[in-house]
């Protein structure tokens, strides 16, 4: 009783009083958050975003830490080596790769191109010398795990740059660039690091969709090299001739489609019908994993080079360029293949099929190009 | 079932820990305190700001630790299972099994169990489990 009476004193000074004889601190307080905040909002703002930035930094590094991880131990399993290839795999992370200059843009795919290859050579070289005792799959897999892990390397040191630097100057706008950005990035960080055991185990990822039309088309027919790391099937579709190319799997490879569609296109003089293209590509936020779309274009990733060649050689013959697309979204493309991306395949291939007896008649030849990393995917 | 790899490569900061221990310790004298103060008379409005002042304290530390703490937890990298699907070409049986390595579609492997015929690697995929957000859009 004597409890209730006090609690309803209470409740009534609280409710009167507000805050009694205790206000004169919170309008000091008041004072005190409103000077504090006017004259170091943006810093305090700043520390704020510098610590957001910091948290990402953790996992960037502990992703990066696992990648560089992931890539000793598969080179050491896979490739017995036979000293520690731990120094060498640190050197490889560190490589990186300067494109031509373009103040004059004229042949400058050429030179990218160029380039390109070096590179690439200088890749398998060095995943030969860290793992000898792998075949053609498998230093092709250590090498996609590599890159991977590179760009982990990469992306943790630009961010860890700006933190620092922001840190440093304590400039809200420079931490506000990475700030801004920080979402998309973590993405594409876990993307790859979902990706890194795909590629050490070789498993088929999403962006193989396109190989993986191809691969169906071609399965049981006769395959001929038709460039670097390409292969093209004579395949009869709907009473039509068609080339399908593909890059070699299974081991983790790209190919190289433009010079594939050049070199068939000059074997039958430009007499080709139609051209389709199929890859995987990046679905916009709403959009269904696995959803298939068609449209016209060289539909082909990348630095630029292969769908340069491409359009340079329908230029010069004329030809119409189709093409079907598997929509995913980045995770997808680079971890291992959803079922969504698998079962799209099928629906893939009706389109192509359904884009053959549209727009070519019987007896034309086509191209069909399966575009994407072959990883785990046979021919 | 997806496992999960991880490690111990990051911790709490010895300072926020302390901090967040001293302001936990704090809220709890502030809520003893502001029990005695309840019993003692006229010291009512003194154990009401306490006890705010208490139950303030502790949840955000509370709240702050266990914030900390899932940050850690979410430190890993999912590696999720993979389904390799192997079919005989000539009976049409089918098996599935975990995906290992040397795998990759259009791989001959063992001998149908039916008809002894070279069976063939057909999918190998993974299974994602989404939750399905409704938007209006």
């Amino acid at each position: 009783m004597n409890n209730l009476a006090a609690m309803t004193a209470l409740q009534s000074q609280i409710m009167q009083e507000p805050f009694g004889e205790f206000s004169w601190i919170l309008t000091l307080l008041f004072y005190a958050f409103f000077f504090v905040f006017m004259f170091y909002g943006q810093k305090i703002n700043t520390y704020i975003m510098l610590r957001e930035v910091e948290g990402s930094l953790f996992k960037l590094k502990y992703i990066k830490d696992e990648g560089r991880k992931i890539a000793i131990e598969t080179i050491k399993e896979i490739g017995k080596p036979q000293t520690d290839p731990t120094a060498r795999v640190d050197r490889f992370l560190e490589y990186f790769t300067i494109s031509p200059q373009s103040l004059d843009p004229a042949g400058i795919v050429g030179k990218l191109e160029h380039i390109l290859d070096v590179r690439d050579t200088r890749f398998k070289d060095d995943v030969k010398l860290m793992a000898p005792a792998t075949d053609k799959t498998q230093a092709n897999n250590l090498e996609n795990t590599l890159e991977a892990a590179m760009a982990l390397n990469f992306i943790y040191k630009v961010i860890r740059h700006y933190y620092l630097l922001g840190k440093k100057t304590l400039s809200l706008y420079i931490i506000m660039q990475i700030q801004m950005i920080l979402p998309l990035v973590m993405r594409e960080a876990e993307a790859y690091a979902s990706a890194l055991k795909a590629f050490a185990d070789g498993q088929p990822i999403g962006d193989g969709a396109g190989a993986l039309v191809a691969a169906k088309l071609t399965h049981g027919y006769p395959k001929r090299n038709i460039a670097k790391d390409c292969v093209v099937a004579t395949v009869p579709i709907e009473g039509r001739t068609a080339y399908v190319i593909k890059a070699e799997g299974p081991g983790g490879n790209v190919g190289k489609p433009g010079d594939g569609v050049k070199t068939i296109m000059e074997e039958n003089e430009g007499k080709i019908a139609t051209i389709i293209m199929v890859d995987a590509a990046l679905k916009l936020e709403g959009e269904e994993v696995g959803e298939v779309a068609e449209g016209v274009g060289a539909a082909i990733g990348g630095p630029g080079v292969d769908q340069f060649k491409i359009e340079e050689s329908i230029l010069k013959y004329r030809v119409p360029i189709n093409a079907v697309i598997i929509k995913e979204d980045i995770g997808d493309a680079v971890s291992p293949m959803r079922k969504e991306i698998f079962d799209a395949v099928d629906k893939a291939i009706e389109r192509i099929k359904q884009v053959i007896l549209e727009k070519t008649k019987e007896g034309n030849r086509v191209i069909i190009a399966g575009v994407g990393n072959t990883i785990g995917i046979g021919q | 079932m997806s496992k999960t790899s991880s490690s111990a490569t990051t911790r709490i900061s010895s300072f926020v820990l302390l901090v967040i221990f001293i302001t936990l310790a704090l809220s709890l004298v502030a809520l003893i305190l502001a029990i005695q103060a309840w019993y003692t008379p006229g010291q009512e409005p003194v154990a009401g700001y306490l006890l705010l002042i208490g139950f303030l304290g502790a949840a955000l530390s509370t709240y702050v630790l266990f914030q900390t703490r899932k940050r850690i937890k979410r430190l890993s990298i999912k590696i999720p299972s993979v389904t390799t699907t192997i079919e005989c070409r000539k009976c049409g049986f089918k098996s599935t099994r975990d995906f290992q390595r040397g795998d990759y579609i259009f791989k001959e492997v063992d001998q149908c169990q039916k008809c002894n015929e070279n069976m063939l690697i057909t999918a190998i995929y993974k299974e994602v489990k989404e939750k399905k957000k409704r938007t209006r859009f």
